[in-house]
């Protein structure tokens, strides 16, 4: 009845859901990683995920925990309460502290009810500012039934069709600018169906978005989401990766990509794509190999690497 | 030319499925229906015929209840141009291909189409059976299990390589004739905005079945419904002996 999920910080996040799946609930997170990452090290690096826009972070989510410090001693702060203010929440500086605080053992978790009704769209856009205009639309319009905004620029979108199998352009026949995936969860399927489709509709008229498609069943739903979800496996298959996951604020959040295809030229491509919905960016380049020759002497910054890291930092530093 | 396609409204392919406890059969409340997979992969072939000039016009029809609306419209969006749905309340025992076949036999009649193209089977009965029903009550040929289906307007035949068990066999059919399409015959397009739109405005029309002078018969009665058994943990043997002696006095085999 409450919800609440008690387990041991080994559990791969992929069963927990399956298990969650039979009694009627989800994990508050989803990442792409859910096939093998642990539950306790999402809590430990307060892992965000695709469903961060609807049910918030971790912070809010875990309502225990308990964790070993380094000297043996076993702190427990395994509360189960969903409301609890006894003393000092001491959890929360153990979330996100990866591991340099205590290493959590065991974790319990607000889990919400499972809703019937998702749906899944994926739409065109021909600039980053209507990106941006349209998750304020979004949030306005779809409201408590948004569950997942993310998006990808057209070079994300065409490395997941050139490197992954099984995987089709949503939008023939060419490529677009940007992707918006939206996904809708609730508890009534025509309820939502319409509203989304109003909400698109409203969107397409006011220039918004180019296109969109809308899945019509679950299999189309999963093709939609490995299209997103394929981005990183892509990218690795492509050749050699530099990832930087990073929150910016929303506004300037593309100009990062942009401005480092302007520095790199074509010595290796540069893609952006994330989770929107909280404005965190995954931005990654993509080169053809690895070259950390110049990473030893300071005075010869040729390498790549090099270079990809002054950029960023610099310019993470004056946003 | 018109292009007859009759869809399905099913429980979703990728759900997972329960049985009631009631054990009358599988649970369907709350639970995701969308368009057996075949059916949307005959649809697309049946749009794609029509885009490439030798069709004039895909009509979409469904039996069922009254959400198979619902169905239907996805097809519209697809590119189908009009719908048809003979609504069946859920009186009697339920439908079944001979019912199904009947009324589609009588909608064949009404709407004089020269190609009546099916999903091979639906993957809520597995039956399998409705298309070859079809085509022996209005006495057309079939081409069951298509894997390829080409048109020749000219000849007014159609060329369909089936998939069988020994690999694929070619046959020519003479207009008009019944085709049931099988996985590999082609991907289904994705519904966008624009043709989803489009569907709104697209006609459905309602026919009963006394419109169609089709008595409905429930010959089959669904005694019961029950999960397959669990699968047993197999044991490991340390003999040959020990095997032979399971084999014959366990399994009783040998």
């Amino acid at each position: 009845v409450s919800g609440i999920l008690v387990c041991e910080a080994g559990c791969v996040l992929e069963n927990l859901e399956s298990f969650l799946d039979n009694e009627g609930f989800v994990m508050p997170l989803d990442l792409g990683a859910k096939g093998s990452c642990q539950i306790g090290g999402n809590v430990s690096t307060n892992a965000g995920g695709l469903r961060l826009v609807r049910y918030g972070s971790l912070h809010g989510n875990v309502l225990g925990l308990e964790a070993v410090l380094a000297d043996g001693t076993m702190l427990d702060m395994l509360g189960t309460l969903r409301k609890d203010n006894t003393g000092y929440d001491l959890k929360h500086l153990f979330i996100g502290s990866e591991g340099s605080l205590g290493i959590v053992t065991k974790v319990s978790i607000l889990t919400p009810p499972k809703l019937s009704a998702v749906n899944v769209a994926i739409l065109a856009c021909d600039d980053y500012v209507s990106c941006q205009k349209l998750l304020l639309e979004a949030k306005r319009k779809l409201g408590e039934v948004l569950s997942a905004f993310e998006f990808l620029d057209s070079q994300s979108m065409d490395l997941v069709l050139n490197y992954l199998e099984g995987v089709r352009n949503p939008l023939p026949p060419s490529l677009h600018n940007f992707y918006a995936l939206i996904e809708t969860t609730g508890s009534d399927e025509s309820y939502d169906k319409e509203k989304l489709q109003a909400f698109l509709l409203a969107s397409m008229e006011n220039g918004l978005i180019s296109d969109a498609v809308i899945a019509q069943d679950i299999n189309q739903a999963s093709s939609f989401w490995r299209i997103r979800e394929g981005v990183p496996e892509a990218l690795m298959r492509a050749g050699a990766v530099y990832k930087y996951d990073l929150s910016l604020p929303l506004e300037r959040m593309y100009d990062l990509v942009e401005q480092m295809r302007m520095r790199l030229g074509d010595s290796a491509k540069v893609v952006g794509y994330g989770h929107m919905g909280d404005g965190n960016l995954h931005l990654n380049i993509s080169a053809s190999q690895y070259d950390d020759a110049q990473r030893s002497n300071p005075l010869y910054m040729n390498g790549l690497r090099c270079t990809v890291e002054v950029s960023v930092r610099s310019m993470v530093l004056a946003s | 030319m018109k292009i007859m396609v009759a869809i399905k409204r099913v429980v979703d392919y990728a759900v997972k499925i329960r049985v009631k406890p009631d054990k009358t059969g599988v649970e369907t409340n709350n639970v995701k229906m969308s368009m057996n997979p075949f059916c949307e992969i005959a649809l697309e072939e049946a749009i794609r015929i029509k885009e490439s000039g030798l069709a004039t016009e895909v009509v979409a029809v469904s039996v069922g209840l009254a959400q198979c609306v619902d169905t239907i419209r996805t097809g519209l969006a697809m590119g189908a141009d009009r719908g048809i749905h003979v609504e069946w309340k859920g009186e009697g025992l339920g439908l079944g291909p001979l019912n199904v076949a009947k009324v589609l036999r009588a909608l064949v009649e009404m709407e004089e189409p020269r190609l009546l193209i099916l999903g091979k089977q639906a993957i809520d009965d597995d039956c399998n059976q409705t298309g070859q029903m079809v085509a022996g009550l209005l006495n057309w040929p079939q081409g069951t299990f298509a894997s390829k289906v080409v048109l020749d307007k000219e000849k007014q035949t159609v060329m369909v390589d089936r998939e069988v068990d020994g690999g694929l066999e070619t046959l020519c059919l003479d207009l008009p004739a019944v085709i049931t399409t099988d996985l590999r015959l082609n991907q289904p397009r994705y519904a966008t905005l624009p043709n989803i739109m489009k569907a709104k405005s697209k006609p459905i029309k309602k026919v009963t079945f006394e419109d169609l002078k089709v008595k409905v018969k429930s010959d089959i009665e669904v005694i019961q419904v029950t999960e397959p058994p669990k699968r047993k943990a197999g044991v490991i043997l340390s003999s040959v002996d020990e095997l032979i002696n399971k084999l014959k006095n366990e399994a009783r085999v040998i």
